[in-house]
């Protein structure tokens, strides 16, 4: 329980993923513009991220391992989180239309992130078993959200704010990813 | 000019890859810790890139259009794996170094946007010589970021101590540093187009690194556009 914990920590904020790890900038310039979409595209991540920990480290213990394929795991991943996302999206659409009109538009942006296979391959470097890489995964995208709602908090403020014609838009928002990237390593007294 | 010198300088200069296209943010800002890492990173990609352009360019008219990306997605994740194993045989300390960034360059969008935009449009060697110019482009922006980033934060040049240790912002070489170190570098290229006449660069809504293609500005726009109706 102990070592699940630390775990959770330790993607959430200590190695957040965004901050320290450069996963998903992307989406983290490009979405954090409202708190609102912010948080829509924060929770399509965490849903993504955790079913696809659980399905790629299926895949890993019982199908790579055994048949002695392991060295296909980057390809095997990429298209398993391809399809497992293209899935959630016809099942959202059928079975829950309200999650689906919420989380609907987000799930295409997320099919190849490069947080999501970073993940998967990070729980096969470290050797997690099932448990330990759905707990890595849910709370390496907790960590994004995280990230990603305080970054559209601080933009949404910035807005108005006078700053130099050449330092509006993209250049502010990655001095402010830096600060906070300062602020974060702040938590790996931590662990 | 000749096609193919034309495609080194397009790569190189006219649409440099991270100081023109700002494409492949992640591995621009994990890997540019110090000019070696850099280097190795751009290499690493401009292997994978002229490999998988030459490959996509001969399959061009076998694959078919609806399933283009996964096979594209495919033939990348194939070399990669591929160069993965050389480096692993090869240069086991740059691996090391590198970890999980080699297999995420499969999810780089300067390889999947130039398969896209150029290999599965245009002959097999204009497209060998795409790839290697693109891949120059992203080694040159890779290693001269590097090359800052080292000197500043720990004032060395390829483990070559140039300035005395006191002297050196430690934080350039840590993960804030890359924020900032970019940050200028649009600011400078800001400031540039804006003497010009020209608008502010912005790193486009694509959210995801392996969709900055020319459907990019269609996806975005469907985005911002559904964004707005909730």
């Amino acid at each position: 329980m102990k070592t699940l914990i630390l775990i959770a920590i330790g993607a959430a904020l200590v190695n957040n993923v965004v901050l320290s790890q450069f996963l998903g900038l992307c989406p983290f310039l490009g979405v954090s513009k409202k708190v609102k979409t912010a948080a829509g595209m924060g929770m399509a991540v965490i849903f993504v991220i955790t079913m696809s920990s659980l399905l790629t480290s299926i895949i890993y213990q019982y199908i790579l391992v055994p048949t002695d394929m392991t060295y296909l795991n980057t390809i095997v991943f990429i298209l398993v989180i391809a399809a497992l996302v293209q899935f959630v999206e016809m099942v959202l659409k059928k079975l829950s239309p309200a999650l689906y009109e919420a989380l609907g538009v987000y799930l295409p942006l997320i099919t190849t992130n490069c947080a999501v296979l970073g993940v998967a391959l990070l729980n096969v470097q470290n050797s997690y078993g099932i448990l330990k890489s759905v707990i890595n995964g849910l709370g390496t995208a907790i960590g994004f959200t995280v990230a990603i709602v305080i970054m559209a908090g601080i933009r949404e403020r910035n807005e108005y704010n006078d700053i130099s014609p050449a330092l509006k838009g993209t250049p502010i928002v990655l001095v402010t990813a830096g600060l906070m990237a300062i602020a974060f390593s702040g938590f790996s007294g931590l662990l | 000019m000749n096609s193919c010198t034309e495609r080194i300088y397009n790569g190189l200069v006219k649409e440099n890859p991270t100081f023109v296209m700002m494409l492949g943010m992640c591995p621009t800002l994990a890997v540019t810790s110090s000019l070696q890492n850099g280097f190795g990173m751009g290499m690493t990609t401009m292997v994978v890139l002229t490999a998988s352009n030459a490959i996509i360019s001969l399959l061009r008219n076998i694959i078919p259009d609806k399933v283009r990306m996964p096979a594209f997605i495919v033939i990348v994740a194939s070399f990669v794996t591929i160069v993965q194993f050389m480096l692993e045989a090869y240069l086991p300390a740059l691996n090391a170094s590198l970890g999980i960034y080699i297999p995420l360059i499969v999810v780089n969008c300067i390889i999947l946007g130039r398969a896209e935009a150029y290999a599965s449009k245009n002959k097999v060697l204009p497209s060998i010589f795409d790839g290697i110019g693109m891949g120059l482009g992203f080694t040159f922006g890779l290693s001269s970021l590097g090359f800052f980033r080292e000197l500043i934060g720990s004032g060395t040049i390829l483990s070559h101590r140039v300035i005395p240790d006191e002297y050196c912002v430690k934080m350039i070489g840590l993960a804030p540093g890359a924020f900032f170190v970019l940050a200028a570098l649009v600011a400078v290229q800001n400031k540039l187009r804006i003497s010009k006449g020209k608008k502010p660069k912005e790193i486009k809504c694509c959210a995801d690194c392996s969709l900055c293609t020319n459907e990019c500005d269609e996806l975005g726009k469907d985005f911002s556009d559904a964004v707005k109706n909730t």
